[in-house]
């Protein structure tokens, strides 16, 4: 509403043709995009959009990262969270390469984000100029779309297809190279929003011949099973994933980027599959009848080994992406379209059913799990903390409600096997790029999108000085994020595999830590460190009433290891318990 | 699923942008793919420019490439094709001394038999163009060549495939929508 009310002001000052500098009009079209807040970082050649932010910083909100790739993580925590574009600035040269990861990051995991970077004047292109980069030519292969404004007068055409492009169809990263002179130069500005580019079809036409096919499979299906992705999370289409699964009857298993679209305690919500993943679904994959994969991209962690992937099942793809079908696995139908309208057609075509004995098979190899791995990490008998009691504890205080942001490494596997979800786009985790420094940026980012819900940062000791820095700008932006370090002093997960398959030679994973409860001090941020167990309960306690910016550090055992794990290149069937 | 490489020709339809040939290029990098030509060009529509790319891969990565293609926001419309699916050619330009054209009158035979055309003579050089496919443009190189060929040049593949392609249909449609 408040989008729709901007724009309008937008077009009807337009009427009356302003004449006005590029980089004023930069910053009216993030307004007229209902563009809040933006994270970013000064420098040279993009003073005179700075200039512009000062002067509107009543209607759009900048915040200063202490890194560039605090900005583009900031973003994405924002868009994650919300559904929104995120957008990040940084100047020419370093500020733009730093922002590369994070652009990556957006572009594996479908994040829809405009960065807008400054650039040397156009007459200096091409000279080697101070702080010249080829940030076009960088961003290319991680970029959904990317371009270089030259000219004051392209700005607004330029700016509303970032918006367009980045948001619509399968979302990604769009990245804006604008010149020094044209920010300094002017147009006659007038905003319209963009609509379609002709040669681009975001989402593409669905052949209800396809659904009726996958609705014929579905129906006749003794033991089906549906893996979601983040593409449910993407389309919105969580509700009509829920009407599917509950009239169908079929047990549904998520990848990590799908966490959160259906409640955790729904009955029919078996688990994660994947490398780290529940028990139950990974198994079972190897023995459904039939495979209904919708918004997913059967990644490489998700399926192990393609040769021994669910060969013996029929294998349905809903998908918006044509490039994704038969990329890694063979259909047997593909649902080409938006999730959310694919599902609502597909509902009518469903007989009502019931799979009670197939879903008894997942509660039986669940039961296996909760003996030999769950009960140990949530509930553990031995002296040293675990990362899963910890989650548990979080979770008792959330009751499902609070976002967990999670890092990469063993908490992240550990925050998404044992985090409870009520509300979708809760879990924000680096999926695709398996970015470590991720969680506080991004954690800062969705509180701010979503300021009434509690945000849990959950970070490992190594990934959290990847960004540490980021203390600074929670601490002068006061965004009251809540920051738990789940310290092992070691980074975990390639001591893990170091462990397994490098007969234990700790090559480079053994970590000296600084006193991490100082460092937040000297932030003033509240921070409390954990020790022991009887110490847990009440820091969580404490840490989940505070209204402030928080720091809570566990010290958790050192080698511990996570479980259930699907060793590298085996089936998904041959995964390890111990 | 050791799958037969082929040569393909991949057509791609896209609007006429600064750093698309960088975009479209990275997909056959990424996937440690070697180009062994490409031209672009002028489409038959105005302001649609056409890239003909020829690769040798199996069919199911010339698929995935395609796909992967034609997700990119300026691409109008990617199609991979076999030889047998298309007209071919290649062209190609040598340089050569003037006085051989006099003094090895094997020289004139070999133009003549080849089909090759002169474009210019002067008093030290002069140039020949020849178009067709790669094995008649390699025989008279090798035939040239034992008389010195000062400079030689062969463009990538340009190719029309017999199959009709529907893209001006598809720029209308997205016009009326």
């Amino acid at each position: 509403m408040k989008d729709t009310q901007t724009l309008e002001t937008i077009k009807s000052s337009a009427m009356v043709t302003e004449r006005i500098s590029g980089s004023e009009a930069i910053i009216k079209c993030l307004i007229a995009e209902g563009v809040d807040v933006l994270y970013g970082y000064p420098g040279g050649a993009i003073m005179p959009v700075y200039d512009e932010l000062f002067k509107y910083q009543d209607r759009i909100h900048h915040v200063l990262t202490r890194h560039e790739q605090g900005a583009a993580h900031a973003a994405q925590g924002y868009a994650r969270i919300s559904g929104r574009v995120g957008v990040a600035m940084a100047t020419s040269g370093p500020g733009a390469t730093n922002l590369i990861t994070g652009i990556a990051d957006a572009q594996i995991d479908s994040t829809p984000l405009v960065c807008i970077t400054g650039q040397v004047p156009s007459h200096l292109l091409g000279s080697d100029a101070f702080q010249e980069t080829d940030i076009v030519g960088i961003s290319t292969p991680v970029t959904k779309w990317n371009h270089q404004v030259t000219d004051a007068s392209e700005i607004p055409e330029v700016i509303a297809k970032a918006f367009y492009i980045a948001k619509s169809g399968r979302p990604g990263p769009v990245l804006i190279d604008i010149t020094k002179n044209a920010q300094f130069g002017e147009l006659d500005f007038k905003y319209e929003k963009c609509t379609g580019v002709r040669s681009y079809i975001p989402v593409p036409k669905t052949n209800p011949e396809t659904l009726k096919a996958a609705a014929d499979i579905i129906n006749g299906a003794k033991k089906p099973m549906i893996v979601w992705g983040q593409g449910i999370i993407l389309s919105e289409a969580e509700e009509e994933l829920k009407a599917v699964i509950e009239k169908a009857g079929i047990p549904s298993a998520w990848t990590i980027m799908g966490a959160s679209a259906i409640p955790t305690a729904h009955p029919l919500n078996v688990g994660m599959v994947g490398m780290h993943g529940n028990y139950a679904p990974n198994v079972l994959t190897n023995q459904c009848d039939v495979l209904i994969a919708i918004g997913m991209r059967f990644d490489d962690r998700v399926t192990g080994d393609l040769k021994t992937y669910a060969k013996q099942a029929k294998i349905i793809h809903f998908e918006i992406d044509p490039a994704e079908v038969d990329k890694n696995v063979k259909t047997d139908v593909a649902v080409l379209g938006d999730a959310k309208a694919s599902l609502k057609a597909l509902l009518p075509l469903l007989k009502k059913n019931t799979h009670d004995n197939w879903l008894q098979e997942f509660k039986k190899l669940y039961d296996i799990e909760f003996e030999k791995v769950i009960k140990h990490d949530i509930s553990p008998s031995k002296e040293g903390l675990t990362m899963g009691e910890v989650l548990k504890e979080i979770n008792r205080h959330s009751k499902g409600d609070a976002a967990i942001v999670s890092d990469v490494g063993q908490h992240q596997m550990i925050a998404c096997r044992y985090s409870e979800f009520n509300k979708t786009k809760s879990n924000i985790t680096s999926g695709g790029l398996g970015t470590m420094g991720f969680a506080l940026p991004a954690a800062m980012g969705a509180k701010m999108a979503e300021p009434e819900r509690d945000v849990v940062a959950i970070i490992g000791d190594g990934g959290f000085q990847m960004n540490i820095q980021e203390l600074g700008t929670i601490f002068q932006t006061q965004i009251p994020v809540k920051i738990v370090v789940l310290n092992n002093e070691f980074l975990g997960m390639v001591r893990q595999w170091q462990q397994l398959f490098f007969d234990k030679r700790y090559a480079s994973t053994e970590m000296t830590n600084p006193d991490f409860v100082t460092i937040a001090k000297g932030y003033h941020l509240e921070a409390q460190k954990v020790t022991k167990r009887e110490e847990l309960a009440d820091a969580v306690k404490a840490m989940m009433a505070s209204d402030k910016a928080y720091f809570l550090e566990v010290c958790v055992e050192k080698e511990d290891n996570v479980f259930p794990m699907i060793p590298s290149g085996a089936s998904v069937s041959d995964i390890r318990l111990s | 699923m050791n799958e037969e490489i082929k040569t393909f020709t991949i057509s791609i339809y896209t609007e006429n942008n600064i750093g698309l040939l960088n975009r479209i290029s990275a997909i056959f990098q990424r996937r440690h793919v070697n180009i062994e030509s490409l031209t672009t060009s002028q489409s038959e529509i105005e302001g649609v420019n056409r890239f003909v790319i020829v690769v040798n891969i199996s069919e199911s990565q010339a698929k995935k490439i395609i796909g992967q293609i034609e997700k990119q926001v300026e691409t109008i419309k990617a199609y991979y094709h076999t030889d047998e699916e298309t007209i071919f050619t290649e062209s190609c330009m040598f340089k050569i001394k003037s006085d051989l054209l006099f003094e090895e009158p094997q020289i004139q035979n070999i133009i003549k038999d080849s089909d090759t055309r002169i474009v210019t003579v002067n008093k030290e050089f002069f140039v020949l163009e020849k178009s067709g496919r790669r094995h008649e443009i390699e025989e008279l190189r090798k035939a040239l060549s034992t008389f010195g060929i000062m400079q030689f040049v062969r463009s990538g593949r340009i190719a029309v495939t017999k199959q009709e392609m529907k893209i001006t249909e598809m720029l209308l449609a997205f016009n009326n929508q």
